[in-house]
């Protein structure tokens, strides 16, 4: 009821805008419209890499300035018709962007601060190829001699048309994005990185389009605002007016939000108008300064960010309630799972899912680890052991993609995905968890649990990755927490909400990296049945564990590193016992 | 091929200019390292600074040097008062420098509804006076700000390295939880550091005032170059900057000798990426 009596409202306001310059708009409140909408689509667009992953721009102009540039080339010099010209001034603005992103996020080391100066350099390194080059040369380009079409009933609402359209499409992409898979993924590397790519976001692949589609939105606005203004300048165009004013409408409306710098969009605009209608205008810019100075200060989530805040608030609230009054129905037993992992569990011989053959790792100079092989036979369970600073980890995160092999190689089920980026890995069929939960603090649990299930081996649609998150948020404990951030839960329950994201993704094999570590003893206790009937359903386990009541109790097979090097194999029993792993732990001195 | 007179005198000025962008590179690297604020408001107070010098001096002739002295302790008392604002809201980088930005906006209002949007050229004998060395022109402007700028460098440094207080804001930057723990007053210290960035701005806008003609629009024209500075260097550093510095004015003022002025940008941005790009950063 409510979302149709909001689509409604939407339809009538999106009708009526297109309406309006029939039913009488006067010309001066339709270039007001024109500088909102203008602002709405760079803000927004923006928004698409930089609010959602992150990574903020301060590029945007340099985007918006390949546009303005575009069009007064194409329009001019090559005589395009001016919607060919726009459309083209986008693509050459998105192609400039893969160009950067190529260069750019490939470096691994570049993240936040680094990504925002180098989008900043590029505006001014466009600029000065700009005004030294038959581009611009200097004086600036005319467009006045450029035809345009008239849409609409007077001159002047072509340009009302043109934003409008732009708008409501940058807009409406932009939601879009957020809504679907490749949102959440981008949201998910705003909360960190590398937790993302090995839930198996490809991330390099989301931040190039994501930064692509934001550029080409923000190349059209500029074509169209070049013909719009009909005369474009270097000093006008590739200043810190557009890269600034975009962040500080998308902070101020919020930008984890799609509706965010809309909001922040019209709000800005609306201010900046009052005031230069005037000779109040000074005062009115030193007011504005203040008030976002104020803003930022008070709401540092936005807008919108803010009001979501209050909303999870009250709902969370109410569901306590309501919690309180159902307990009863909570300590449900647990229904078993009904899908299958991965080929049939039949089979007799003992299959090798994971083979890991000479496999190195050198840090300049340090060898975190040298010539490990190990197998990991199907339906097993595995204890990697060793003292701190054995490799344990290291050795996770080179068999899982995160540093690659010095040498060696890795076969997942039978096929070789030595090398592979991490994301490419999980997708293959194997999971990890780390030691220290590392959830997407900015996504609920059930977001959370969703993302991996999106994103895991399986093509799930929307509605069959929230099926699943929901089946392993039970099978973990997790369904009541489903609407929590992240933070709202304690650390027991954030080490299942990795096993749930891990899990979600179905896995062939799974590397615990110390899930027990921090528990208390009956906590500890139900992870081990967990993991129990996690192997019970077919999935292998590494397990990487300090607590040797547990390693002992659920173990197979124990394998122990020391100093990168594979020191002993075999049963547990069996291992425990041996001299050098007793030395290993322990020291020389202890027979 | 242009002459060796002409590129020795491109070099100078190379070096002057970097010696400026040194010492505002300075203050901003400060408070982005050690306070992690990226603090756009320094372009603010350095442009404050250098029309305050500006106005003492036209209208009541007081000489550049002695406002100076004047203008850095009421800047260090200004950072030290924006700072405890600051200081009331837990903030993020990012959301230091829309603050700031927003401060700023302000003040180029500020400046520009009380000194006009025009230019303004303060007139001094620094600037008049010249002098020579070994066939290269040397102003008193410039000869000062250079002078000014590796004093102050070298004095922060000996105050980050040599003394106590030094000691304890490097090592609250590093792990303020620790340093906490150890008994340091991170609060205390933060509000101290930013009246000293607020103090280096004000010797920077004396410069500016000296060497540069004024115009509140300016405020923003400098951002960029200062920021591939302060990159070039490490945040946090007393020494860096002005490395960067001199690179990157030098780099401009031979690129505007040997090739035109209009490419100097050009070159110091490409410099900028190319470090941004090819850094070995700890993993």
């Amino acid at each position: 009821m409510n979302k149709k009596l909001k689509s409604t409202a939407v339809i009538l306001l999106l009708a009526l805008l297109f309406a309006a310059p029939y039913i009488g708009l006067p010309v001066h409140l339709q270039s007001l419209l024109y500088v909102i909408f203008f602002w709405i689509t760079l803000a927004t667009s923006w928004n698409i890499l930089s609010g959602y992953s992150g990574y903020f721009s301060f590029g945007h102009g340099a985007f918006f300035g390949v546009g303005m540039y575009g069009m007064a080339t194409l329009a001019t010099k090559a005589d395009w018709p001016v919607v060919p010209a726009a459309l083209g001034s986008g693509v050459v603005a998105a192609l400039l962007a893969l160009v950067i992103g190529a260069l750019v996020f490939n470096a691994r080391k570049i993240r936040g601060e680094s990504f925002a100066l180098i989008t900043l350099a590029v505006g001014f390194v466009l600029a000065t190829i700009v005004v030294n080059t038959p581009l611009d040369g200097g004086p600036g380009v005319y467009l006045m001699s450029v035809s345009l079409p008239q849409w609409g009933p007077k001159p002047a609402s072509t340009f009302y048309y043109a934003s409008l359209v732009l708008a409501v499409l940058c807009v409406g992409v932009a939601r879009w994005v957020f809504h679907a898979k490749a949102g959440l993924g981008l949201l998910a590397i705003h909360d960190d990185e590398d937790s993302a790519e090995v839930n198996g976001v490809p991330t390099l692949r989301l931040k190039m389009a994501a930064f692509a589609l934001s550029s080409f939105f923000a190349g059209i606005m500029g074509a169209v605002h070049a013909l719009y203004v009909s005369y474009v300048t270097v000093g006008e165009t590739f200043n810190i007016t557009v890269p600034l004013t975009v962040v500080l409408m998308s902070i101020l409306g919020g930008s984890r939000h799609w509706l965010g710098p809309m909001v922040g969009a019209v709000l800005i605009t609306l201010l900046l108008n009052a005031f230069t209608a005037g000779d109040s205008a000074l005062v009115g810019r030193i007011i504005i300064g203040l008030v976002l100075a104020g803003a930022v200060l008070v709401m540092p989530r936005g807008i919108v960010g803010t009001w979501q805040l209050r909303l999870h608030k009250r709902q969370m609230q109410s569901s306590k309630h309501t919690r309180q009054e159902s307990s009863v129905h909570a300590t449900q037993e647990v229904e078993p799972v009904k899908r299958e992992t991965a080929a049939s569990a039949a089979t007799s011989a003992p299959e090798k899912v994971l083979e890991v053959r000479g496999l190195s790792k050198h840090f300049s100079g340090i060898r975190a680890l040298q010539q490990v092989d190990l197998d990991l036979y199907k339906g097993e369970i595995l204890g990697l052991l060793g003292p701190n600073g054995s490799g344990k980890s290291t050795f996770i995160n080179v068999v899982t993609g995160h540093y690659r092999p010095t040498e060696g190689t890795v076969m997942l089920a039978g096929q070789s995905c030595t090398g592979w980026p991490a994301h490419r890995i999980r997708r293959q069929g194997l999971s990890r968890t780390y030691q220290i939960p590392r959830p997407f603090h900015g996504l609920t649990v059930l977001q959370n649990v969703t993302l991996a299930a999106q994103y895991g081996g399986a093509n799930l649609t929307a509605s069959q990755a929230l099926e699943e998150a929901h089946e392993w948020m039970r099978f973990t404990g997790l369904e009541e927490k489903a609407d929590c951030y992240p933070d709202e839960i304690n650390l027991h329950q954030r080490k299942f909400l990795e096993l749930a994201r891990a899990l979600a993704a179905r896995p062939q094999v799974l590397l615990l990296d110390e899930v027990l570590s921090g528990l208390t003893p009956s906590e500890i206790n139900s992870a081990v049945q967990t993991i129990r009937r996690i192997r019970d359903r077919g999935t292998s386990i590494v397990f990487v564990e300090h607590v040797m009541s547990a390693v002992l109790a659920l173990s197979d097979r124990l394998v122990v590193l020391n100093q990168g090097q594979v020191i002993a194999e075999g049963l547990p029993q069996d291992v425990m016992s041996r001299h050098e792993v007793v030395s290993a732990y322990l020291g020389d001195g202890v027979v | 091929m242009p002459s060796a007179g002409l590129l020795s005198q491109a070099l100078a000025s190379g070096i002057f200019l970097g010696a400026l962008y040194g010492l505002i590179g300075l203050g901003i690297g400060l408070g982005w390292g050690l306070l992690r604020q990226i603090n756009l408001a320094h372009f603010a107070w350095v442009f404050l600074s250098a029309y305050a010098t500006y106005e003492l001096k036209t209208r009541l002739g007081i000489d550049p040097l002695i406002s100076l002295v004047m203008l850095v302790p009421v800047f260090a008392l200004l950072g030290m008062a924006v700072q405890s604002l600051l200081m009331r809201f837990a903030i993020t980088p990012f959301n230091s420098l829309l603050v700031t930005f927003g401060m700023t906006v302000s003040v180029e209002a500020l400046l520009q509804w009380i000194w006009s949007a025009d230019f303004r050229r303060m007139a001094s004998i620094y600037e008049e006076h010249k002098f020579r060395l070994s066939g290269v022109v040397i102003t008193y402007s410039e000869a000062i700000t250079l002078c000014l700028s590796f004093a102050l460098v070298g004095l922060v440094w000996w105050m980050l390295h040599r003394t106590d207080i030094g000691k304890s804001v490097r090592a609250s930057a590093e792990d303020s939880e620790i340093a906490t723990a150890f008994g340091i007053h991170a609060k205390r210290l933060g509000i101290w550091l930013a009246g000293l960035c607020a103090a280096l701005a004000a010797c920077a806008g004396v410069c500016v005032a000296l060497m540069f003609t004024l115009a509140p629009s300016q405020i923003f024209s400098w951002i960029g170059v200062i920021f591939a500075v302060v990159m070039i260097g490490r945040l946090g550093s007393a020494l860096t900057p002005l490395v960067g510095g001199l690179i990157i004015g030098i780099i401009e003022s031979m690129t505007m000798a040997l090739i035109a002025p209009t490419w100097a940008p050009l070159a110091a941005f490409m410099v900028l990426i190319l470090i941004l790009l090819f850094r070995r950063g700890h993993e």
